[in-house]
């Protein structure tokens, strides 16, 4: 298939990022910008997703970036050069913050038993969610302080997995973590997302609006 | 097969996923449907998955984009200063080519200017008759009172001017200066 050339002035071209990174590695160093551009935002939410500062989050996801430039004779085709970069960035961030926590203990959430089963504690119904409440900035405000609630092992998966999309292998090989941890994580940091949403949010984004739930009591 | 709630409750991120086998997927739809706890169990998760997986959710500060290019520009010694450092080459190399080419003939090349502090102009009508002096570094209009020696002028095309290391004058060619 011949090559097709790269237009910097046409971005949303499609592009082969095996061929990007050839044409890195072969000099044209311009192309660094073009391979990374659909992943930058990934990037800080992974950043983000472990270190849990906005400021601190933002110089991990350029030194991840510079790193991956820096090592690209590195990157093996055989896994996406996105979950190449995730990786990266996953390991700079452990290390800020191993760096900054070094002598504090982790929160009880992240020594949990992972391997018992998880309870749902709520019950509420919370069926309708139009997607059009995440313009609301409130509601991602919500969100976004449910996922700071969980202990750090699951927000990593969760982040990785339900927000960027990526699969369980490419979750696993991110994080170091087996694909059966993966999967363990994943299942409570999805029922501890909805056992702190749905009784608050549930009700409140129901179309129907029929429902009557009130704080502090139970449905049933 | 039938299946408890603590079953679903196990299984339901897989669920969702599409990731148990049909026997199990069949049974438990068939609890889910009887069950108001394992129907809210799973309707929420499904609500989680979707709104997290929102683009919208992947939210970065402002400006997070340009100074990440910005760091890269600064570190990226091998790159944007390598691709500068091959256009002077390459710039020098036009230059060196066409000096040789005007010494052997008086050709179409790009000289030397004849002023290194000087600019060459841009779109200088070719045919516009223009006045310089032997010693001098500039081309003007006739009667400039930025012509300072007034001795040995010529007048000549503003082609052959340029050809020959002439730049405009800034005040009467200002117009052909780059305003940059």
């Amino acid at each position: 298939m011949p090559e097709r050339a790269i237009s910097l002035e046409h971005p949303a071209e499609p592009f082969n990022e095996e061929m990007l990174v050839r044409r890195v590695l072969a000099g044209e160093h311009e192309l660094f910008y073009e391979l990374i551009r659909p992943y930058e935002r990934r990037v800080y939410a992974a950043a983000f997703a472990i270190l849990r500062n906005e400021a601190d989050a933002e110089d991990v996801a350029q030194e991840a970036v510079l790193k991956a430039f820096k090592h690209i004779r590195q990157f093996r085709a055989e896994s996406r050069f996105s979950t190449w970069l995730i990786q990266i960035t996953v390991n700079e961030a452990r290390m800020r913050r191993r760096k900054a926590h070094a002598n504090i203990m982790e929160p009880i959430a992240d020594r949990q038993d992972e391997e018992g089963n998880y309870t749902p504690r709520d019950f509420a119904d919370w069926r309708e969610i139009p997607s059009e409440t995440l313009e609301r900035n409130e509601v991602r405000q919500k969100l976004a302080e449910a996922l700071a609630e969980l202990g750090q092992i699951y927000r990593e998966v969760f982040v990785l997995r339900d927000m960027q999309h990526l699969s369980i292998e490419e979750t696993a090989k991110a994080l170091g973590i087996s694909t059966a941890s993966v999967k363990t994580r994943l299942l409570r940091a999805r029922l501890m997302l909805r056992d702190l949403l749905a009784p608050g949010l549930g009700g409140a984004w129901s179309m129907t609006g029929k429902l009557s739930f009130v704080k502090g009591t139970k449905p049933w | 097969m039938v299946v408890s709630c603590e079953e679903v409750w196990r299984e339901v991120s897989n669920y969702l996923d599409g990731e148990v086998e049909p026997g199990l997927r069949v049974a438990m739809e068939e609890h889910i449907r009887g069950c108001k706890h394992c129907t809210a169990v799973v309707e929420g998760t499904r609500n989680v998955i979707q709104l997290y997986g929102d683009e919208r959710m992947l939210e970065v500060p402002f400006g997070f984009s340009q100074r990440l290019h910005r760091r890269l520009d600064e570190n990226m010694p091998a790159s944007r200063r390598n691709f500068l450092g091959w256009m002077v080459a390459a710039a020098a190399a036009c230059l060196v080519a066409g000096t040789i080419e005007v010494a052997r003939s008086s050709a179409l090349h790009t000289p030397e200017l004849r002023s290194e502090h000087a600019r060459p102009g841009t779109g200088v009508p070719p045919r516009m008759m223009v006045v310089v002096s032997e010693d001098g570094k500039l081309f003007h209009a006739a009667g400039c009172d930025y012509i300072h020696e007034k001795t040995k002028l010529r007048t000549i095309t503003a082609a052959e001017a340029e050809r020959q290391g002439y730049s405009p004058c800034v005040r009467c060619m200002k117009k052909y200066l780059a305003t940059a």
